[in-house]
């Protein structure tokens, strides 16, 4: 990816500022986006997902949480941690837009589809009720609702879920942003459902040229859709590449542990393997490397020390102070 | 959740006429009572303060289909001219205390802070005093008559309102969709007018209709007790408490305004419930 990237994400830190003690929640996370490029984020419920793509835009859900460092460069330089309240309301929707897990909730109940579409569109462009309906309309099409002049005029309630979804995608949409933000938009549909939302992003990414950062928690999906990778756990990024690279030879043993929980991905029939413990909570992070309690080849070393999220191969970076594959490979 | 459901569908299954649903019947009766009172003139067969000697406390007859009260008056006449009044009030009565409820309401969930502190303790205050003693006291300083009614309304009514509105204002402040609708970059007051008010608006539309039968029979009351509207004006409350002196000799005086403000009272009470279902609203 020679162009400079749309997106580039350097150092992010959120920290939840409760009573008495500040605790780190997403710490140092960096990443680039280039054009037309898709970004699986990828991670147990609770590892930061969400709250990182939150934070991309400032919109974090409580006011005890708080970024606490790093800068979110869009192209053409701007950080938008830095930017005023006026012109953060231009950087969302209009180059960032977002789609969430459950649309049933995040569409407004009492407002028709085709007035929440347009209506979007006559907040970032300037232009008419008529030519907005028309673009609304155009964009409908585009997202895969069949006849959308009787559509337009449903309400939420009124929409399958695989349409409510495709509903919300044509809202964000319909700013023309150059970055989209998909939080699990497809963990609440059904898997054909599923693949027909898949279809249509990665056909607005070749159409659009949009660039795309899906969160989700199935390697499955980040395999059929993504170009590139980051696998998040406990707020840290422990590995980060091309797609490939990431799931075909994983160096963290967080990575290798979630592709071997992937059901069939073994080949065996035998019982559905799991990675023993549990996720950190907020408050009782543990030392050095955050997966060490949890990780097989943990020595002393990861207890200590937070290994650097550092590149081993060129694009493929890892936070581990005994990889896997090389660690073999120096044995061999 | 279900077992509340068919609860509340079997209470109701008596009120279903044929295939009437509570919102249709209570809109047809309402429309009724709004075809009366707008015809009031040419279906009226009396005037409604004409007094007429020779035929006081007369019991219903073809002349005089409901009777007549102790001056004479034809009642037929006065329960449909107090159609009028008492629609006024119901009105009246509930959209003053409903626009100023809203605002306070909205401003007080939309800032929170100390702004939500002053106008909670405010209607603290105006809580802690019982509803009819405070508006008596307020039509008293104000002086008696149908528009003291109304600000006293007004004034005391305002509460239940504006608790409905900011707790539905704390409530979709935090949900998704207001999330959403910044995330695409609306400014506050966008999200707050265009989004959220019109859902937190809901149940205190359906809430103002249940409200109406109490404005309505509050008026009725505020008028037996001489502070609302003043004789010889035919008002349901009025009627009855003119009539009281003569409800062992003549029945017809008290009863038939009562029963148009049980009829009134039901309509707006049938359009509640039927609202609330309709747009899935629990009270």
């Amino acid at each position: 990816m020679s162009e400079a990237p749309v997106l580039s994400v350097e150092n992010l830190s959120v920290a939840y500022e409760g009573a008495g003690a500040a605790h780190t929640i997403i710490d140092n996370v960096s990443f680039t986006l280039g054009r037309g490029e898709i970004l699986g984020i990828v991670g147990e419920s609770g590892s930061g997902k969400s709250m990182t793509c939150r934070a991309l835009i400032r919109l974090l859900p409580s006011s005890l949480l708080r970024v606490t460092g790093g800068a979110v460069r869009l192209a053409g330089g701007q950080d938008v941690m830095a930017l005023s309240p006026r012109d953060l309301t231009r950087v969302r929707g209009r180059r960032i837009g977002m789609i969430f897990q459950n649309p049933a909730s995040h569409l407004d109940p009492v407002m028709t589809i085709g007035r929440q579409i347009a209506e979007s569109i006559r907040h970032h462009h300037k232009v008419g009720r008529k030519e907005a309906w028309a673009r609304m309309l155009d964009i409908l099409r585009q997202v895969g609702i069949p006849d959308p002049e009787s559509r337009a005029n449903a309400y939420t309630h009124e929409f399958s879920g695989g349409m409510r979804q495709r509903a919300m995608i044509a809202v964000a949409l319909a700013c023309d942003p150059e970055i989209l933000i998909a939080d699990e938009p497809t963990t609440a549909l059904d898997v054909t459902v599923q693949a027909q939302i898949l279809r249509l992003l990665l056909q607005l990414r070749d159409e659009r040229g949009l660039s795309i950062i899906f969160i989700t928690h199935d390697l499955g999906v980040v395999y059929q859709l993504c170009d590139k990778v980051a696998v998040m756990y406990a707020g840290r990024i422990c590995e980060y590449g091309p797609k490939d690279e990431v799931i075909h030879h994983p160096r963290h043993h967080y990575t290798a542990g979630l592709i071997a929980c992937q059901p069939g991905t073994t080949g065996d029939s035998g019982p559905v393997h799991t990675i023993a413990g549990q996720p950190p909570g907020a408050g009782d992070m543990p030392s050095g490397c955050r997966f060490h309690p949890r990780c097989q080849a943990a020595d002393a070393a990861c207890a200590a020390h937070q290994p650097p999220l550092e590149e081993a191969e060129p694009g493929h970076a890892r936070a581990c102070h005994h990889p896997l594959g090389t660690r073999m490979e120096a044995r061999a | 959740m279900s077992g509340g459901a068919t609860i509340r569908a079997r209470r109701m299954r008596w009120l279903r006429i044929g295939r009437l649903s509570p919102l249709k019947l209570g809109a047809a009766i309402l429309l009724t009572w709004l075809l009366v009172a707008l015809l009031a003139p040419m279906i009226a067969p009396h005037d409604p303060i004409y007094q007429d000697a020779a035929v006081r406390l007369q019991p219903p007859s073809w002349a005089h289909p409901l009777g007549t009260d102790n001056f004479g008056r034809d009642m037929l006449s006065r329960v449909i001219w107090g159609s009028r009044i008492d629609l006024q009030i119901a009105l009246f009565g509930v959209v003053f205390p409903f626009i100023l409820g809203t605002v306070i309401g909205s401003i007080a969930g939309f800032f929170g802070g100390w702004v939500d502190m002053v106008f909670m303790r405010v209607i603290d205050v105006v809580l802690a005093f019982p509803f009819l003693v405070l508006m008596l006291a307020i039509i008293t300083i104000i002086g008696p008559g149908l528009y003291s009614f109304y600000i006293a309304m007004a004034l005391v009514g305002w509460v239940s309102y504006a608790r409905l509105i900011r707790a539905q204002f704390l409530v979709l402040k935090n949900s998704d969709f207001a999330m959403a609708a910044v995330s695409l970059g609306y400014s506050n007051t966008r999200v707050m007018f265009r989004h959220i008010m019109p859902n937190a608006i809901l149940s205190s539309v359906v809430f103002s209709m249940s409200d109406a039968v109490l404005v309505l029979l509050n008026g009725a009351a505020i008028s037996y007790l001489g502070l609302g509207v003043q004789p010889p004006v035919a008002e349901w409350g009025v009627m009855i408490a003119e009539g009281q002196g003569f409800i062992t000799s003549a029945w017809w005086i008290t009863t038939f305004p009562g029963i148009a403000i049980v009829t009134l009272a039901m309509g707006f009470s049938l359009m509640a419930d039927g609202l609330g279902e309709a747009l899935g609203v629990r009270e």
